[in-house]
């Protein structure tokens, strides 16, 4: 049942990607600036130019150029990129579980901050704690993910120095880990000075990243908990004898949690798009920090590469969100 | 077990800075007794029974009087105190699909407060939730207990919540419109449940509606409330015989038709 949705939701993301593919494909080589241009001193030489155009394939039609891309591409070979001279492929995946593992930090923080601050103001309904949630959510979504990085450096990274500001982990340290999961990887293995060393360097941009996430679930989650607390359940259950956290916790919050999944499933996305600044920010070496490099070069199979890389993450985080709820409503679980 | 005796004087409710909803408010509701709580929607009817429930809504507070059941004074006491004192009262809701948590199994739902206030072990609940499924006459017990609130019909889940409101052994139910939710033909069966269950258990029962004709069936006295005032407190035959007050009269002249009173439900 649920193999057969997973199925189907993913034989729906491949016309996606498709679609995807064609416009980034064609948007890259529409959009003024010269790959080859950007590689070589002014003033070279014409043969040495088109030299590099037939190397890269950029000197055929734009179509030809596609079917060469794409043939290629579906045996995960996305070509070489032009400003590093590495594998396209083997680059994004080197680089990918850096912002997966930011990512996957910010999202958990952003999960706990904000539903901490939801069941808070929850508790407190009608004095002075639920004012006070309203007013930090409101001022915490009025600034950007990449403002609150700068705030962060600032304070955090000059003024009180405490925690480092850039780059992933203490480059002094050796890792010898064998997978690119180094925060993963190193807490599985018990070596907790590299785990917390990482975290280190993951806690600013990392919360940067989850501020707005967070405000946005406290603000959603909490509604939604404010609704099912005058639900008659709920009375009911105060009445049966169980205490206002007990009734929050144990019956409200996991009906309230499917709306907010739907709500904030968006904003998570975001949360993923944020990782292209923010990276750049704390120089941090994930394929956000990889796409902003590829731009200001006119890397093309890079971008192409990248963007494709976003969109499969996209569709992935949908389709988790899609059978989160699954599993949260047993309305949908039995239908 | 038998019931205890309610008694409830001079109760105001009011909103936080805004108006009163409940003008002292006084009540008595003897051992084994089911009185009636009517007046027209708007009238304060719900609020006091959530009073001596202890579930005011937020920014709604007591601002005066006395609330005495099972020999206690509930106005005052502290959270905890007051969840303790809780342990002898049970509710049967209104609208039974909103009273049941649509994440749970039956099975949870009937057996936490079982565990909490008799301290059974889960077994223990889980068998007596059975029994008072049984007691409730739901065909299928065994089934019913594993599902989920939208697999049952609206009276199998009335009948759900009636027999856990029953299942620890309150000496007070407050029925907050039990039969408003449902279809005609279940209302009857649902009514004469709680009248059989009442009598059996013999737990008092305070029983709110709009309904005279309901009234008639199941009380033996009954308080009549406008907004947020006692108009009239009688027996149940003396009132229907000749209701004094202006208020009640209207009511009547508005129930389109209603059954003799004491007549036990057909
Ligand atoms: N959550 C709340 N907050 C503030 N005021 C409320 C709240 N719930 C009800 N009231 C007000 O309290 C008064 C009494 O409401 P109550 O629910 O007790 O009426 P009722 O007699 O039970 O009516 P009904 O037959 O519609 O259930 C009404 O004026 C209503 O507007
Ligand atoms: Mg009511």
């Amino acid at each position: 049942m649920i193999f057969r949705r997973i199925l189907l939701r993913l034989l729906q993301a491949i016309p996606t990607l498709a679609g995807v593919a064609i416009l980034v494909f064609v948007l890259v080589r529409v959009v003024p600036g010269d790959p080859v241009a950007m590689m070589i001193p002014p003033g070279a030489d014409a043969d040495v130019v088109a030299r590099l155009y037939a190397q890269y394939g950029l000197d055929k039609p734009i179509l030809t150029q596609f079917g060469l891309w794409a043939a290629a591409a579906a045996h995960g070979d996305f070509g070489m990129s032009i400003s590093l001279r590495q594998g396209v492929t083997g680059l994004i995946f080197s680089r990918l579980p850096a912002t997966l593992e930011l990512v996957a930090f910010a999202a958990t923080v952003a999960v706990v901050l904000g539903g901490a601050l939801a069941v808070f103001g929850i508790r407190h309904a009608g004095r002075f704690g639920e004012g006070a949630v309203d007013a930090v959510t409101g001022f915490v979504l009025s600034v950007p993910d990449f403002l609150w990085g700068l705030a962060f450096i600032v304070a955090f990274g000059v003024l009180v120095p405490l925690f480092p500001i850039s780059g992933r982990n203490d480059p002094s340290q050796a890792l010898g880990l064998a997978s690119d999961f180094i925060l993963t990887e190193s807490f599985f293995r018990l070596r907790w000075g590299v785990t917390a060393d990482i975290l280190a360097h993951m806690t600013m941009p990392a919360i940067a990243l989850a501020l707005p996430l967070g405000a946005m679930i406290a603000r959603v989650l909490k509604s939604s908990l404010a609704e099912q607390m005058a639900q008659d359940y709920a009375l009911l259950s105060r009445v049966k004898g169980f205490s206002r956290w007990h009734v929050i916790v144990a019956e409200a919050l996991r009906n309230a949690a499917i709306p907010t999944v739907s709500l904030t499933g968006v904003q998570l996305t975001f949360l993923v798009g944020g990782t292209v600044l923010i990276e750049k920010i704390f120089s941090y070496p994930g394929i956000g920090s990889l796409a902003i490099d590829a731009v200001v070069n006119r890397d093309l199979p890079l971008i192409q590469g990248l963007i494709l890389t976003f969109a499969v993450l996209f569709i992935l985080i949908n389709l988790l969100l899609d059978l989160s709820y699954a599993m949260l409503d047993p309305r949908l679980r039995h239908a | 077990m038998s019931g205890a005796a309610l008694d409830i004087t001079n109760l105001s409710v009011a909103i936080r800075r805004g108006p009163t909803l409940l003008h002292g408010v006084s009540l008595h509701v003897a051992p084994g007794e089911v009185h009636g709580l009517v007046g027209m929607s708007g009238a304060g009817k719900s609020m006091v029974g959530r009073c001596l429930l202890g579930i005011l809504p937020a920014r709604v507070g007591i601002t005066g009087g006395s609330i005495r059941f099972a020999g206690q004074e509930l106005v005052g006491l502290n959270e905890r105190d007051r969840r303790r004192a809780g342990a002898q009262l049970a509710l049967i809701p209104q609208d039974p699909l909103s009273a049941l948590n649509p994440s749970r199994r039956i099975v949870s739902q009937m057996t936490d407060v079982m565990r909490l206030r008799l301290g059974l072990t889960q077994s223990e609940a889980t068998a007596r939730a059975l029994a008072m499924l049984h007691e409730v006459h739901i065909r299928d017990p065994e089934g019913v207990l594993h599902r989920y609130p939208h697999e049952l019909s609206g009276g199998m889940r009335q009948r759900v919540l009636i027999a856990t409101a029953f299942a620890c052994e309150p000496k007070l139910i407050v029925a907050d419109e039990p039969t408003t939710a449902l279809d005609v033909t279940v209302q009857k069966q649902i009514l004469r449940l709680i009248r059989d269950l009442q009598r059996s258990h013999q737990t008092s029962l305070l029983f709110v509606t709009h309904d005279l004709g309901v009234v008639a069936k199941i009380c033996n006295s009954v308080t009549v409330l406008n907004a947020g005032r006692v108009v009239e407190q009688a027996p149940v035959a003396e009132m229907f015989a000749a209701p004094k007050d202006p208020y009640t009269q209207a009511l009547f002249a508005a129930t389109p038709r209603y059954d003799q009173p004491g007549g036990v439900v057909a």
